[in-house]
């Protein structure tokens, strides 16, 4: 990635974090603000992050996947339903529940993305309007079992909407701990030092979405299966005349992503807020994409690109917070419809290519005949 | 002779090609019926109980009917649509965007005008500048997305998605606010009854079918006519073919890119300031959720031909229209009637499945939307 | 017929039995007995379509033989696919590269082979391996520069070095010269026979006559799937190949009045032109064509040549310089105003450009003129005079199909470039522009298509030819301009210059204007 494109996510990271501080500052001192809204940054970034790797696997073979949205919303359901099966009818502990729903989020995930290479790879569909099946299905399908599941004639549950078993828990790193005796008795020190430490502590599902950013970044860039899976996506033919097994690699990518994006899911509903909504993913599947693009298809500009995203997303959270000490001439900051139009302005903005052109590989969204 | 034996191979050809243009979307329809009645068996219902419902209910009696058809009055315009984009190689997930912003709209003029004016106005005025102004802003709606296509290559997919979410952001914030009925019983957020002069008369007494519904399908028989036979039409159909040769042709792809879009915007404005003049008199925040996305399955249903468009519309609004009777019967939820849409989505996208299953042969070339992000 | 006769060190180390391989409409290979004998150069001689690609993609593994069995060094192989292939020292250089542009060579090479240290790819021992092969057979490539922007022989060096990097002992070559100047197909010549001393056998898949007869051991004559006959160069002559390869007599010099030049029609003065990657491919060229005459641009494909005529015809803007048609300035307008000045254009890209694959040929026919009476009044098509001209066009320029209803697509090579001609030859034109018009072409469509370009010269129309068929240029230019890295080097009347000399300047060797 180019210093241009960097520069300009350093930009509106700054201008989206500027505004904020400049709001809340006489509320809470500026370190407070900084270190909360990045915390809060990094966590909501990460079912966007999830979803570009999704969308950057998927697409570095050559599938063009829209359908991650609706991935994640069966994955954020089935992932619901799962650990409240386990919890309710098999009786197990909360904490085991929890870890089955995510398993089976990311199962469905997979699923999911099984569903589109069978039809993108194997019938040839048009992928666009493959992934388009896809998230319809995926509404249909929730909104339904969502009703017939817990209200239906003959329902487990007998018209409730049982508790979740809860949602995952915080990892805390010690860095207050360790700065202890750093800071002595100073309260200022150690207040300071709390709110560095609360930009470290984040939910599992979070912090895995930062670790499979690098590790995506060497399997793509270092390995022999990034290498073929590249290949793939760039000149299918090619790889095909050295032996590489073309659909073998696309269907094992597309599957792959299906289950960062069943991961993705999973952060709705167990790691975000326990509960399900239909339509809960609310177009993070899209955004996702546009942070694949801008970032152009690799791993770490996604994620910086997803980190933008999550701070405009930070943006309105804060404006909430901060309501009553807007000052009167910026009072559109108040509604949360306008501001929340930051995510789609901008993702329409880099979508320009003012900031940047990029550049998919080469076969990408062309199904491959021998 | 050698005419005659033209004249007779044509009609063959001609009937040769409806029947293989019918085949396979019925084959889907059916398919996704069978499976769908297997789904209502296992979650206990009564597969036959369930279809017997959705027919009573779409076209048992003449409410029947006159209810179908006001819900696919809305559905033919959006359909259309989203199949002229098609055929002009752009894919409009934005309908649904599209369509919120025509109803808006059009819903303002509906009843603010008269205030602005200062008088009221009569309804051979009033009424087609309602529906004008709906039609035009939806046409905006899609028309930046057309050009930020034809200038940037910034690909519609995404685009007009975003438009749809900054859609929904714009009429919750109208509605919510300075657009809201303002009557003291009300909190739900919706505009006020737009004027008498405003409203499109019903057809018949008693019955709430409207002349919108006549004005959908005159309107499918003119995008029939612009496509196939007009310059502008073979512009559009010929992008959406090939955009290199085209370009080679003489024609201005970037402007059409941008025609196109602008075209399907204001057929999906159409939808929505139809349903708001027809048969809601107002906008209601929620009102017209889903139909964009229906327009993507009723679009390929019908193979982006509009008088497939208008079958595969009539479809949905019989499916949607007879489920409520359905639920009446077997307790389903309607959420179900989604469920074999999709279904039969996935079928009719997926042609090459029920190629499969009934063993078809493939004839002809597949049309390929996608050309990836680049462009 | 060849002598059976094998002494030992003419061992057979490939053996093509009784293939067969029918695709839908077509068989591809109609029973097909080849062999290669160790250490010989055997080409593959045929025209466009005649199967000699599918033979050897049946060899290499990319598909299945319907019939009959393929023997390596002896033994009956089961080959399903390149890895088998691979396995059993076999290598192939493909006609259209199979090398990935945004990888380095090493890259490419270790694609599908790759050695893995702890894990992650070992890019050094690759890179040592690939110096090693550099040195041992003279084939000099940068294992780490990106291949994209490699020139094209060095390019097929890479494709090259991937076969001996798998110790491939049988290597393939489909078409090798295709992208080269005389020149660098003397190299590669020399790079086979090189290699044919180590003890590799080498297949040489070729529709050039005098190649065949310069370099091979053996000839195999294939036509419509079937082989003809197989015969060494000391044989048989360019006549009896031509024969072999049509079935017919083949007339191969074409017939051309001497030329009466008139006023100057096409003017192009200093003109620039940038590709889609931003790169300047035209530098500051400036020529005309006179009507009545052809000049032929001749040149290897990569030199600017695609990027001028998209300037010529509107479909790419010059960055700088002047085109003008007949006295009126076209630079830079967009193509139906310079189709109106009088621009006849057959494209490179048949399939891409000149056609609408899905369209009726009725409608590809009026593709350029729908728009103005009489095939459409006030915006609303005439469907009667499209189906009448169309009807016209297809008898004049005898374009084979059962009607004129049918896709453009479905009609072979040929008569989807008939259809083109047709539609632009039969415009009232001044200046025809024809970018590589026989590219895949067969034997009797090339002959149709160069007559039909010989006639626009003698009606005085002017013609500029752009082709990387040296032949093809000789033939049908009354003077030649070669271009070459994005300038023209060189101008001269064709009764002034040799091959030879054509091949130097197209290699860039000496560049000065007659």
């Amino acid at each position: 990635m180019d210093w241009k494109r960097f520069s300009f996510i350093g930009l509106i990271i700054v201008v989206l974090f500027g505004v904020v501080v400049m709001v809340g500052q006489v509320k809470q001192p500026p370190l407070l603000i900084i270190t909360s809204m990045l915390a809060t940054t990094i966590a909501v970034a990460t079912p966007l992050t999830l979803g570009a790797l999704s969308g950057v696997f998927c697409e570095r073979a050559g599938v063009v996947n829209i359908g991650i949205e609706g991935m994640m919303l069966t994955a954020a359901f089935f992932g619901w339903l799962g650990g409240i099966y386990m919890f309710h009818l098999f009786g197990l502990p909360a904490g085991v529940s929890i870890a089955f729903g995510v398993f089976f989020a990311i199962l469905t995930g997979g699923l999911m993305a099984l569903l589109h290479a069978v039809l993108s790879i194997t019938f040839k569909v048009d992928q666009i309007i493959g992934g388009t099946v896809i998230n319809i299905l995926a509404v249909g399908l929730t909104g339904f079992l969502n009703r017939q599941l817990f209200f239906g004639k003959g329902s487990v549950f007998g018209g409730t909407v049982p508790g979740s078993p809860g949602v995952l828990p915080t990892i805390h790193v010690p860095i207050t701990e360790l700065f202890n005796s750093v800071c002595g008795a100073s309260a200022n020190c150690l207040q300071n030092v709390q709110a560095i430490n609360r930009v470290f502590d984040q939910k599992p599902i979070a912090i895995s979405a930062i670790l499979l950013v690098f590790i995506s970044h060497y399997v793509l860039f270092n390995t022999r299966w990034g290498l073929r899976t590249r290949a793939v996506g760039e000149h299918p033919k090619a790889a095909d005349t050295v032996g590489i097994n073309v659909v073998k690699m696309r269907y094992a990518n597309v599957i792959i992503g299906g289950m960062f994006a069943g991961l993705a899911g999973a952060y709705f509903t167990i790691e975000s807020v326990p509960s399900f909504e239909p339509l809960l993913t609310n177009g993070r599947g899209f955004i996702s994409l546009a942070a694949m693009i801008f970032g152009n298809w690799t791993p770490i500009g996604a994620w910086a690109a997803a980190l933008v995203f999550g701070a405009s997303q930070a943006l309105l959270i804060n404006m909430q917070i901060f309501r009553d000490v807007i000052p009167p001439q910026w009072s559109f900051l108040q509604e949360s419809y306008i501001v929340g139009l930051t995510p789609y302005i901008l993702t329409m903005f880099i979508l320009t290519g003012i900031i940047g052109k990029t550049t998919p590989p080469a076969a990408d969204g062309v199904p491959y005949e021998k | 002779m050698q005419s005659e034996k033209q004249s007779i191979s044509l009609t063959k050809r001609i009937l040769q090609s409806i029947s293989e243009a019918i085949l396979i979307p019925f084959l889907a329809i059916l398919t996704a019926v069978i499976i769908g009645g297997i789904i209502i068996w296992f979650v206990g219902g009564d597969p036959i109980l369930a279809y017997k419902g959705l027919i009573q209910g779409s076209m048992g009696s003449k409410k029947a009917w006159s209810e179908t058809a006001i819900w696919a009055t809305p559905y033919i315009f959006a359909g259309l649509a989203v199949a002229l984009a098609f055929k002009g190689g752009l894919f409009n997930i934005g309908a649904e965007g599209q369509l919120a912003v025509g109803a808006v709209f059009s819903a303002l003029i509906g009843y603010a005008l008269p205030g602005w004016l200062g008088f009221d106005l009569p309804a051979i005025i009033h009424l087609p500048l309602t529906i004008l102004f709906g039609m035009l802003m939806g046409g905006v709606w899609a028309g930046i997305v057309g050009a930020l296509k034809a200038y940037t290559g910034g690909h519609e997919v995404i685009n007009t998605i975003m438009m749809n979410y900054i859609a929904l952001n714009t009429t919750s914030y109208l509605l919510n606010g300075i657009m809201k009925d303002k009557s003291p019983t009300n909190v739900i957020a919706r505009t006020p009854l737009i004027a008498e002069s405003a409203r499109i008369p019903a057809i018949f007494d008693g019955l709430r079918v409207h002349w919108g519904f006549i004005l959908a399908l005159l309107v499918a028989f003119l995008i029939w006519w612009l496509l196939n036979k007009t310059t502008l039409g073979f512009e559009i159909r010929t992008v959406g073919l090939n955009p290199d040769a085209a370009q080679y042709a003489g024609i201005n792809v970037k402007r059409t890119i941008i025609v196109t879009m602008l075209l399907s915007g204001m057929l999906a404005g159409l939808a929505g300031s139809i349903e708001v003049t027809g048969l809601n008199y107002r906008h209601e925040l929620g009102f017209s959720i889903g139909y964009g996305y229906d327009a993507i399955a009723i679009a390929l249903l019908g193979r982006s031909h509009p008088l497939g468009v208008v079958l595969a519309a009539f479809l949905f609004a019989a499916m949607r229209n007879g489920a409520t009777r359905m639920q009446f019967l077997t307790q389903l939820p309607v959420d179900l009637i989604s469920m074999i849409q999709a279904l039969i989505l996935l079928f009719v996208a997926a042609d090459a499945i029920i190629r499969y299953i009934y063993r078809i042969k493939s004839k002809g070339e597949r049309v390929v939307l996608t050309r990836g992000w680049g462009g | 017929m060849s002598e059976n006769t094998t002494t030992p060190q003419e061992e057979i180390v490939l053996e093509a039995r009784g293939i067969t391989k029918q695709f839908p409409g077509v068989l591809a290979s109609d029973n097909v007995n080849f062999d290669l004998r160790k250490g010989e150069i055997h080409a593959l001689l045929g025209e466009n379509g005649a199967g000699k690609s599918t033979l050897m993609n049946l060899i290499y593994g990319l598909h299945l033989p319907d019939k009959g069995e393929i023997i390596v060094n002896g033994k009956v192989a089961t080959i399903h696919s390149p890895n088998d292939s691979i396995a059993l020292g076999i290598g192939m250089v493909h006609q259209h590269f199979m090398l990935i542009p945004v990888f380095t060579v090493a890259e490419n090479v270790m694609l599908g082979d790759e050695t893995v240290k702890n894990g992650s790819l070992d890019r050094n021992a690759v890179t040592a391996r690939i110096n090693e092969i550099s040195k041992q057979y003279g084939l000099d490539v940068d294992p780490n520069a990106l291949v994209g922007p490699l020139p094209v022989g060095i390019q097929q060096r890479v494709e090259i070095v991937k076969t001996l990097y798998r110790h491939a002992k049988i290597v393939i070559l489909d078409e090798p010269t295709a992208v080269l100047t005389p020149q660098e197909a003397e190299d590669l010549f020399r790079i086979m026979r090189d290699l044919t001393a180590r003890g590799v056998s080498i297949i040489f898949i070729t529709h050039k006559l005098k190649e065949v007869l310069a370099v091979a051991d053996r000839i195999t004559v294939m036509r419509a799937g079937r082989v003809i006959n197989t015969v060494k160069p000391s044989e048989t002559d360019s006549a009896q190949l031509a024969n072999m390869m049509v079935g017919r007599q083949v007339i191969l010099t074409v017939d051309k009045k001497d030329h009466q030049a008139a006023e100057e029609i096409l003017k192009v003065e200093g003109l620039t032109v940038r590709d889609q990657r931003d790169l300047e491919t035209v530098h500051n060229v400036s020529f005309s064509v006179r009507g009545g005459e052809v000049l032929g641009i001749a040149g290897v494909q990569g030199n600017g040549q695609t990027e001028l005529s998209e300037a010529l015809t509107g479909l790419r803007s010059p960055t700088g310089g002047k085109v003008t048609i007949d006295g009126n300035d076209l630079t830079g307008k967009p193509p139906r105003k310079i189709t109106e000045a009088g621009l006849a254009h057959i494209p490179e890209d048949r399939q891409r450009h000149g056609l609408v694959l899905s369209y009726s040929i009725i409608d590809n026919m009026a593709l350029c003129d729908y728009y103005h009476p009489p095939f459409s009044q006030r915006g609303v098509i005439q469907p009667k005079a499209l189906d009448e001209n169309a009807r016209k066009l297809i008898d004049a320029y005898d374009v084979r199909t059962p009607s004129p209803f049918v896709s453009a697509g479905k009609l072979s090579g040929g008569n989807q470039q008939k259809v083109i001609v047709a539609r632009e030859l039969s415009r009232p034109v001044k200046l025809v522009i024809a970018n590589q018009p026989t590219r895949g072409l067969d034997v009797g469509s090339i002959e149709y298509i160069h007559s039909e370009i010989i006639k626009m010269r003698d009606r005085g129309v002017a013609v500029l030819l752009i082709s990387a068929e040296l032949d093809e240029i000789m033939a049908l230019s009354d003077r030649i301009a070669v271009m070459y890295r994005g300038q023209i080097v060189a101008v001269v009347d064709v009764k002034d210059t040799t091959r030879e000399q054509l091949g130097l300047w197209m290699a860039g060797a000496h560049a000065e204007t007659a």
